[in-house]
């Protein structure tokens, strides 16, 4: 599908939201990859991490609410350990998120968890996972 | 030297010997953990939304808290642990929310506290070369992979445990209890956490990996500070086994556990019933534990 990128679609009310809520700057990424190169859960997304802070430089952020990335990340940080121009992009994903979970999205169905899994499971697990994947949490 | 300290929802129950192994390796070590009253879950994940407030009053109530018994609060959940040592800093760093949190939470505090991990009281307060003239029975042979994760290192500013890439904190106090440190690639690689309730296919694959790595490189076993960990590697292979079902099966211990058997602790602080895979045969083999009967 051909994608129109105008400059009008740049800086629009969604990608002032993720700055505010991630206090980072997308315009200091320069597209080395080093946070894709990184990030142990590439295998499992639908867009590098590297590709999601591009798609929100061009104003796209619509492709980047519609990725599975920001749910697989697990905030391990090691992006913005080696990230060379100081980029939190866990803070990033984690914006993607919370835009997503305050208007009720539920990524995860507490329900669907067999009881026994529920008594195997740490606290840890559970209450940092439902943190992250569930609205109002 | 007692120290006021933050045991956390998961030492209480699913981790209850990384807990008590820990009272008691230090009350050997000549220090004590008194745990905080009224303590209560730090939510456990530092919220990384910069206008998630709210969830700040918890870890900070536990840290105004500790501030009122002592200068030091001290931790042994690796995910606890980042959880009080970020709010912390947020305290320590950010007038505006730490007015706002600390005025909702009705407390004073600066962020004066010192949130420090219970390995950094081994080696900065203890030292590792008198903890090794304290132990009994010396692991020798015992291949050991140390495995870090994410949260007892990054983000490395802020934590300041140890080097993120090449850390050594869990190695030099293998080599004090007279283990056999193995070196691999993966261990401050993530377990995959929390994706375990999520995607689970991702928890398993990068477990696997740290497994893998931690093995070819000759580990017997492995040890961590994080409840989270501990489950997602040892739980995780149960499924691995369903692929795999050659796979070889690697122990995952609480470093408390390994560290009060080397003190002469004994079995009693291995909780065999909570491990999904018995580390006990890979003991018994170096004449740590006694071998079970049935083998």
């Amino acid at each position: 599908m051909r994608k129109k990128i105008c400059a009008e679609n740049i800086g629009n009310e969604t990608q002032e939201k993720i700055k505010e809520l991630s206090m980072q700057n997308v315009y200091a990424c320069y597209q080395c990859g080093k946070c894709s190169a990184a990030c142990p859960a590439t295998e499992e997304m639908d867009m590098l991490p590297n590709q999601v802070i591009r798609y929100l430089q061009l104003g796209m952020d619509e492709k980047v609410m519609e990725a599975n990335t920001p749910w697989i990340c697990a905030s391990c940080l090691q992006c913005m350990s080696v990230c060379p121009k100081g980029v939190d992009l866990a803070r990033i994903m984690e914006a993607i998120r919370m835009i997503q979970l305050r208007s009720g999205k539920n990524e995860i169905s507490i329900r669907e968890f067999d009881d026994e899994y529920r008594k195997r499971a740490p606290q840890i697990a559970l209450i940092s996972g439902y943190r992250k994947f569930l609205s109002l949490s | 030297m007692k120290y006021p300290y933050f045991p956390g929802c998961t030492l209480y129950t699913k981790a209850k010997s990384f807990d008590e192994a820990g009272k008691a390796v230090a009350l050997k070590l000549g220090f004590e953990l008194e745990e905080l009253e009224d303590w209560t879950c730090c939510g456990a994940s530092f919220p990384l939304a910069e206008d998630y407030d709210i969830a700040l009053s918890s870890p900070t109530r536990a840290l105004v808290n500790g501030a009122k018994v002592g200068d030091k609060l001290v931790t042994l959940c690796a995910i606890c642990h980042n959880v009080l040592k970020r709010t912390n800093n947020v305290m320590k760093t950010n007038p505006e929310r730490r007015e706002k949190v600390t005025g909702f939470i009705e407390e004073e505090y600066d962020g004066s506290l010192d949130v420090v991990h219970y390995l950094e009281i081994l080696r900065d307060e203890v030292g590792f070369e008198a903890l090794g003239e304290k132990v009994e029975k010396p692991l020798a042979g015992l291949k050991v992979g140390a495995y870090y994760g994410c949260l007892l290192l990054r983000p490395a500013d802020e934590m300041q445990m140890d080097d993120p890439d090449q850390p050594s904190i869990m190695e030099e106090l293998l080599v004090a209890l007279g283990a056999e440190p193995v070196d691999y690639p993966m261990k401050s690689e993530c377990c995959g956490a929390f994706q375990v309730v999520h995607s689970d296919a991702t928890a398993t694959r990068c477990s696997r990996e740290i497994i893998d790595s931690a093995q070819s490189r000759g580990a017997e076993l492995l040890i961590t500070a994080c409840p989270l960990c501990q489950f997602n590697l040892e739980d995780r292979q149960n499924e691995m086994k369903e692929e795999d079902t050659g796979m070889k099966t690697l122990p995952v211990l609480y470093f408390t556990e390994l560290l009060g058997l080397a003190l002469g602790l004994g079995e009693a602080m291995l909780d065999t019933e909570k491990h999904f895979t018995d580390p006990k045969p890979i003991l018994a083999s170096h004449g740590l534990v006694a071998a079970d009967a049935e083998g």
